[in-house]
């Protein structure tokens, strides 16, 4: 299978290579070979960005003007972001850090680093639509904490990403404005509901970016779109900004070429928020001073750390090529000194009805605030009630609705204990499940998604298969758990073959410290 | 509801200014504030119906049926607490501010804000719990109360459902001697967090409203009692208990008139004897303890006659309106079964987990509450109609305490401050926290009297000045020279000259027109400036007038 990779056609046709100097700058073609196992420092976009900036070998001005032609050039066709920053803005701020560089003055971790966010994360100089009608041209007056964090440390807001409407859906067709196609087939969904983050990093048309992830909306595109994303812990990166769905399975999450990319922006994401009541008060470890480069490396260097493959997660149901690219990785870690054993979570299978109920229900309630009475379109009617109707048939899109449907429902009173409360129950035993397996293992291995990236409008008229390829992502909300999926391999598909992700879990909290694995890198492969 | 209120809203969020109406109303608060002392619902001012409904005979044969029912009286009181900020966020609350002048993107539910709970909320829902004799919930948590409303910004209000931060507590008073007095113990069922809503300003002619969000976000307690209560004075006293409660206790400024202080009344009415209960009725509106008693006394008098008249099948289950102007309550609306609210664990807010310490801690930080001063006061010997004058009122009583403590005799302190001082304030509009007077002056006054450095008389006169100027008795009374003349020499000496320089007077006295005494000791009194002992005045004018003859 691996002989087949070449580089999406995308990238061949809009090469961008020639604009940069040096091997400081990777953006990554044919022409590199392909290795089975790469590591974090050697990979990192963001440190190679940084090296390039400090030692005068790029500017950021040129940086940021490569990303933005090859964004004008690749937008056209794949359509991820909702909004684009005003070109001049962007180069202004790649000009602001060139000058402190030149003066030699301290520039932030992240200078010149060209970050897209998802829509449904706040940022106060752009719209925020949550790729919904309901809030179109709405502008925030506040930065999102983890915008603010990112900018704070010098990166620049290249624009803002599409996204299934308030993060409801796994294919970025249920956006109000857009859809988004995969760079590696157009003919195909990116994933989502961070479809837009997922696909801008894999057409390079940004370095790393934000998306969100309820259900799986990070790691099921990064895994389409043969990206590395990390959903982190419940609660270690703030929700302020973040345009609620289930307040209590959302989290922020990160988008990279490669595992480094990923844990630099966590890192400067995460943290304690006093806007953020369930934001953790754990201290963030650095993280970065923990890279490993190639030439440090043993052998076999995660000689010892045990690694169980979820049985449940390659059972019927998941693509046969699926299957043997997660069977051929778990071969390659125990190769790298991994014990591997096959893991049984029974709870499993409970995990998609609890989800979709108590994400449902929290949507619901969440989603009561867009009454088009205070900001956002709001019909136009001179009757309290029919103004409510009105703005909120209107604003909102099908998939929306009919969360909102399934919510008000399991909430209702009389249908309480039947769904929300046993929904609960079994989000319960679930995390106990997990707890128990991770306390045999330091990390679980799955696919991401049952499949390769399937062709747009597919799934769009049937739900059910829609929920059903969120299998594998959402237990991991359930739980609260920290996870990371990059791309391990292909299946058949489109001319290049289609990218397939595996999924890395780990403890809570545990994304820094004790699983070099999940954030290191030491298991990653060119695409 | 016209769409253009709420464009404006949403196109200038923070610049809303002030329509004519809200200007108005400003001025109506702004007097209601100035007279927000404490008072028992029975003080308080009783403002005559503007126009009179129940005549004579009819409330006679009204009260005769009346009396075939038992009331059965709960009540739901929502008490602002007086934070700094707001429940959620970091907005100052002031009353009567601008409109939306003290919004933030939080507590306008603008997408992505969340909410931090102000840990003040807590301590005062606990002091409060503990003041109500209630059981604490150790673990409690926030629920979301879902319904749509415009003054209600995300959709949802954050409360607490089924697990309230204290529950089972009651409340003790005193009931007003004019209402026969006696103690009465009243239940309370639970006491809970939530926050308020907005609030809605409708047009004059009803073709639009503004949505003021101010008040959205400010933090409540919502305390229920038990159906305990009989009459509308029992309910009257139970919400002033309430008021003086959260006053003693610093978490609210309790005024009813602001909204700080919000009480909804459900009534039924039974046939004496019947052990299930009637159909209940709310009734909304009540701004005054005056109202509270009165709009139950109308209701249960409605709901009396409609039984005697075998219509008891009218009183329905339904949210009343009292209308101060008519003097009488009128249906708001009925209610259509039960409104589902689809409660739910608020995800955004981590459980409440109280440690006994932190309990501990507050409860011993608690200060004296009323029932526990009145009683005291009650040992100390002073009469009930005494107790609830100086212990209705927090200032009063830390100003009675406080004279008390510089060493002043019990009852002659109450008898200054029940008296005179309480004249003054009422004459000059002040409360006890405006007059000058000092406790510690004040007890000073009285052991002048006492000791006999100054009169009564005197002391009476320097009191005002004390009152309106402040200083020290001693001061004043040196400036003044107003040291009382107890020399008995000096006192023959005036009267020998008050009686040479009126002979005529005397003669007259002597001739057998006694009364001309009195003449004699003003006349000397004034030639002492009022300083002279009057005691040892008369006794020695009586010799002289007397020994000469």
């Amino acid at each position: 299978m691996l002989s087949t990779i070449q580089p999406p056609r995308y990238l061949s046709r809009f090469p961008l290579r020639g604009r940069t100097k040096s091997r400081s700058f990777h953006i990554l073609s044919s022409a590199q070979p392909v290795t089975k196992t790469c590591f974090a420092a050697d990979k990192s976009q963001i440190l190679s960005i940084r090296d390039s900036l400090l030692n005068r070998h790029l500017s950021a001005v040129e940086l940021t003007h490569s990303y933005l032609d090859r964004l004008k050039q690749t937008e056209p066709h794949i359509n991820c972001f909702l909004h684009v920053s005003d070109p001049d803005k962007v180069l202004k701020q790649a000009q602001d850090i060139d000058d402190k560089i030149k003066r030699n003055e301290e520039v932030g971790p992240l200078a010149g680093v060209l970050v897209a966010i998802k829509d449904n994360i706040c940022t106060a100089d752009m719209p925020s639509t949550g790729g919904s009608y309901i809030l179109e041209g709405y502008r925030p007056p506040f930065d999102a904490t983890a915008v603010k964090r990112l900018k704070d440390l010098g990166a620049i807001v290249v624009g803002k990403t599409n996204l299934d409407e308030f993060g409801m859906g796994s294919t970025t067709e249920a956006s109000a404005f857009k859809v988004t196609a995969n760079p590696w087939d157009l003919s195909r969904v990116p994933g989502g509901s961070s479809g837009g983050s997922a696909a801008s990093v894999s057409a390079r048309q940004c370095v790393v970016s934000l998306g969100s992830d309820t259900g799986g909306s990070v790691r099921q595109p990064a895994s389409f779109c043969g990206v590395v994303g990390l959903k982190p812990t419940y609660g270690r990166v703030s929700r302020f900004g973040l345009m609620a769905y289930a307040s209590s399975l959302d989290v922020i999450g990160c988008f990279g070429s490669s595992v480094a990319d990923t844990g630099i922006l966590l890192h400067a994401i995460s943290g304690h928020d006093s806007l953020d009541a369930t934001s953790s008060k754990r201290e963030v470890p650095d993280f970065t001073s923990q890279f490993t480069y190639a030439s440090s490396l043993k052998s076999r260097p995660l000689e010892g750390l045990r690694v169980g493959l979820i049985r449940e997660t390659v059972d019927a149901g998941v693509d046969s090529g699926v299957k043997s690219a997660i069977e051929g990785a778990a071969a390659h870690l125990e190769q790298l000194g991994c014990v591997l054993k096959e893991v049984s979570l029974p709870s499993f299978s409970l995990g998609l009805p609890a989800y979709y109920i108590l994400a449902s229900s929290e949507s619901s309630s969440n989603l009561s605030r867009y009454d088009g009475v205070r900001y956002g379109n709001q019909a136009s009617s001179d009757e309290l009630n029919v103004l409510y109707e009105e703005s909120r048939a209107k604003g909102f899109g099908s998939e929306v609705k009919m969360r909102i449907l399934m919510g008000t429902y399991a909430l209702s009173a009389g249908y309480y204990d039947a769904y929300y409360k046993r929904a609960q129950q079994v989000r319960t035993i679930i995390r106990k499940s997990f707890k128990a397996a991770l306390d045999e293992n330091d990390i679980l291995i799955s696919p991401a998604a049952p499949s390769a990236a399937y062709k747009i409008g597919e799934k769009k008229n049937d739900p059910l298969a829609m929920y059903a390829g969120d299998i594998m992502t959402v237990n991991v909300n359930l739980a609260g758990l920290p996870a990371l999926v990059l791309p391990c391999g292909f299946v058949e598909g489109g001319a290049v073959g289609l990218p397939v992700g595996l999924q890395i879990i780990g403890a809570a909290f545990d994304e820094f410290a004790k699983h070099k694995c999940l954030l290191n890198g030491f298991f990653e492969r060119n695409l | 509801m016209a769409s253009t209120l709420f464009r404006t809203i949403q196109i200038h969020p923070f610049l809303l200014y002030p329509t004519a109406l809200f200007s108005r109303r400003n001025g109506v608060l702004y007097c209601t504030m100035k007279s927000s002392q404490t008072q028992t619902a029975t003080q308080e001012k009783q403002q005559p119906p503007k126009v009179k409904v129940p005549q004579h005979a009819l409330k006679k044969t009204v009260d005769k049926i009346t009396r075939d029912y038992e009331a059965i009286i709960g009540i739901e009181t929502h008490v602002q607490l007086s934070t700094l900020t707001k429940a959620f966020c970091s907005c100052p609350y002031n009353y009567g501010s601008q409109p939306n002048t003290s919004i933030c993107p939080i507590c306008m539910g603008l997408p992505g804000a969340l909410p931090v709970l102000n840990s003040k909320v807590i301590e005062f829902a606990v002091k409060l719990g503990l003041a109500l004799n209630c059981k604490l919930s150790l673990n409690s948590k926030f629920d979301r109360k879902q319904y749509f409303y415009p003054d209600l910004p995300k959709g949802y209000q954050i409360s607490q459902f089924d697990i309230p931060i204290a529950t089972g507590g009651y409340v003790d008073l005193d009931l007003p001697l004019e209402f026969g007095g006696g103690h009465r113990k009243f239940g309370i069922t639970r006491v809970h967090i939530e926050e308020d809503a907005g609030k809605l300003l409708h047009s004059g002619n009803g073709d639009y409203s503004q949505v003021d969000l101010n008040r959205a976000g400010v933090p409540l307690l919502e305390i229920v009692s038990e159906p305990d209560m009989r009459t509308g004075i029992e309910a009257a006293e139970y919400a002033a208990e309430l008021q003086r409660v959260v006053r003693y206790l610093g978490i609210s400024n309790g005024n009813m008139q602001e909204g700080s202080l919000r009480c909804d009344v459900n009534v039924s009415i039974r046939p004496v004897g019947q052990s299930e209960f009637g159909t209940k009725v709310e009734i909304k509106n009540l701004n005054s303890f005056s109202s509270i008693n009165r709009a139950i006394d109308f209701e249960i008098s409605r709901q009396a006659l409609l039984h005697s008249q075998g219509q008891s099948d009218q009183i329905v289950q339904e949210t009343r309106l009292w209308e101060e102007g008519a003097q009488k309550t009128v249906t708001m609306r009925k209610k259509e079964g039960l409104s589902d609210y689809r409660y739910f664990p608020e995800p955004d807010l981590p459980e409440v987990i109280l440690t006994p310490e932190y309990v501990d801690s507050i409860s011993n930080s608690l200060p004296e509450l009323p029932e526990a001063k009145r009683r005291r006061y009650e040992k100390m010997g002073l009469s009930m109609q005494d107790v609830l004058f100086l212990a209705n009122d927090m200032n009063v009583a830390e100003y009675f305490d406080a004279t008390l403590s510089s060493g002043a005799d019990i009852k002659l302190a109450a008898n200054w401050i029940m008296g005179d001082i309480a004249a003054y304030m009422k004459n000059e509009k002040l409360s006890i926290n405006d007059i000058k007077l000092t406790p510690q002056e004040l007890a000073e006054l009285i052991a002048s009297i006492k000791s006999g450095t100054i009169s009564g008389k005197i002391g009476k006169e320097i009191l005002s000045e004390l009152l309106a100027k402040g200083g020290t008795v001693k001061g004043l009374i040196e400036e003044k020279d107003l040291i009382q003349i107890a020399d008995p020499v000096e006192i023959g000496k005036m009267i020998d000259k008050v009686i040479s320089e009126n002979p005529k007077q005397l003669e007259q006295y002597r001739g057998g027109k006694t009364k001309l005494q009195g003449f004699f000791a003003g006349q000397v009194m004034k030639l002492s400036k009022g300083k002279a002992n009057p005691g040892l005045l008369n006794k020695i004018l009586l010799e002289k007038l007397n020994g000469q003859s």
